[in-house]
């Protein structure tokens, strides 16, 4: 199932969307990135019990703080799907792609290029 | 532990806004605990802020650090070298850290990133609830360890009022009868006839009431 995504998307690999912090999102758009989504097993299926829940409540609070800031919270998103979905998590890629696209770069990483120039 | 929330983000924007530099200091005690200003709280509002500001297009550099406690001069001290660089720094301390800070620093300007709340428990992860207001006279001996100036919305020693009501206090929230534990308590203890016995008048000039108060302790003082 050699499947093609979109080549802009970074992997970031986790043990467990349970791992995932509300820093690390902001530290990506900090960084640059123009939207961050996180990819965890179907709720109810997770090995610790309890990881994607605990990153779905994560993911919201990272949604509110980019909308205080003015970066739009809508920029983050979470997936919830089994590891046989590969047409899935594919489809997701480009979905997420094309949303991000037509919402423009990240304001922050415009003017931090802005004022470089 | 010492129980904090988190402030707004928005207020924070506010103490700082015309500053070109501060620092965000976390504290690794009871606020790391109730997740309020650890290390991981001052990354996420140092995040936040360093974003907010570039969107504005205004330069404001943000540093941050985390103190092992900030209600000690030993760890106060780590930052002496670096703290006069700063216009401003904001402590994610409860309010003893940032007072200790602003005390210590006095020419730095010291905001208070969180809302200090009350001397209280994890009740589960997320819920925390107060257990004691430092009233100064311990008087949990004699009413089965749990505490009716801390948990009872009118602060009765001699039992509870008429506003008891299947175990919960009238003023509503969920709040439990703190005399209704008492009494619980007391029962599974077999002590029920300390419930008879009546209080004392307490002294409240220990508590607050007697203005701030200090524990001086000669045998440990250097």
């Amino acid at each position: 199932m050699r499947l093609r995504y979109p080549d802009t998307i970074r992997i970031v690999r986790l043990p467990c969307t349970g791992k995932v912090d509300v820093g690390y999102i902001l530290r990506a758009f900090e960084k640059g990135a123009d939207g961050v989504y996180v990819v965890g097993c179907m709720e109810g299926d997770c090995r610790y019990n309890r990881g994607n829940l605990r990153a779905k409540k994560r993911v919201a609070e990272a949604r509110r703080i980019l909308n205080i800031v003015g970066i739009g919270g809508e920029r983050v998103q979470m997936f919830n799907l089994s590891s046989a979905e590969g047409p899935k998590f594919a489809q997701i890629a480009l979905d997420m792609t094309e949303k991000i696209k037509a919402m423009g770069p990240n304001p922050v990483k415009l003017k931090k290029m802005k004022k470089a120039a | 532990m010492i129980v904090a929330d988190r402030k707004p983000i928005e207020e924070i924007i506010e103490y700082i806004k015309d500053r070109d530099k501060v620092l965000i200091v976390g504290c690794n005690e009871c606020v790391t605990v109730c997740e309020a200003g650890g290390k991981k709280e001052v990354g996420v509002l140092a995040s936040a802020l360093r974003m907010y500001f570039m969107n504005q297009g205004k330069e404001i550099k943000i540093d941050e650090v985390t103190l092992e406690r900030q209600c000690d001069h030993e760890y106060l001290e780590e930052i002496r070298d670096s703290v006069d660089q700063y216009q401003a720094i904001v402590s994610l301390a409860c309010g003893v850290g940032v007072q200790f800070m602003s005390e210590k620093y006095f020419k730095t300007q010291v905001y208070p990133g969180v809302n200090t709340c009350f001397m209280g428990v994890t009740e589960e992860r997320g819920v925390w609830s107060e257990r004691c207001q430092g009233c100064g006279q311990c008087i949990l001996a004699t009413t089965g360890g749990i505490c009716p100036v801390s948990r009872c919305a009118k602060r009765l020693l001699n039992g509870p009022c008429g506003g008891s009501s299947k175990g919960m206090c009238e003023i509503g929230g969920e709040v439990p009868c703190a005399w209704q534990i008492i009494i619980d308590k007391l029962t599974a203890l077999g002590r029920l006839d300390d419930y008879e016995k009546l209080a004392p008048l307490k002294d409240w000039s220990k508590e607050r009431a007697g203005g701030p108060r200090k524990v001086v302790r000669e045998d440990v003082r250097q």
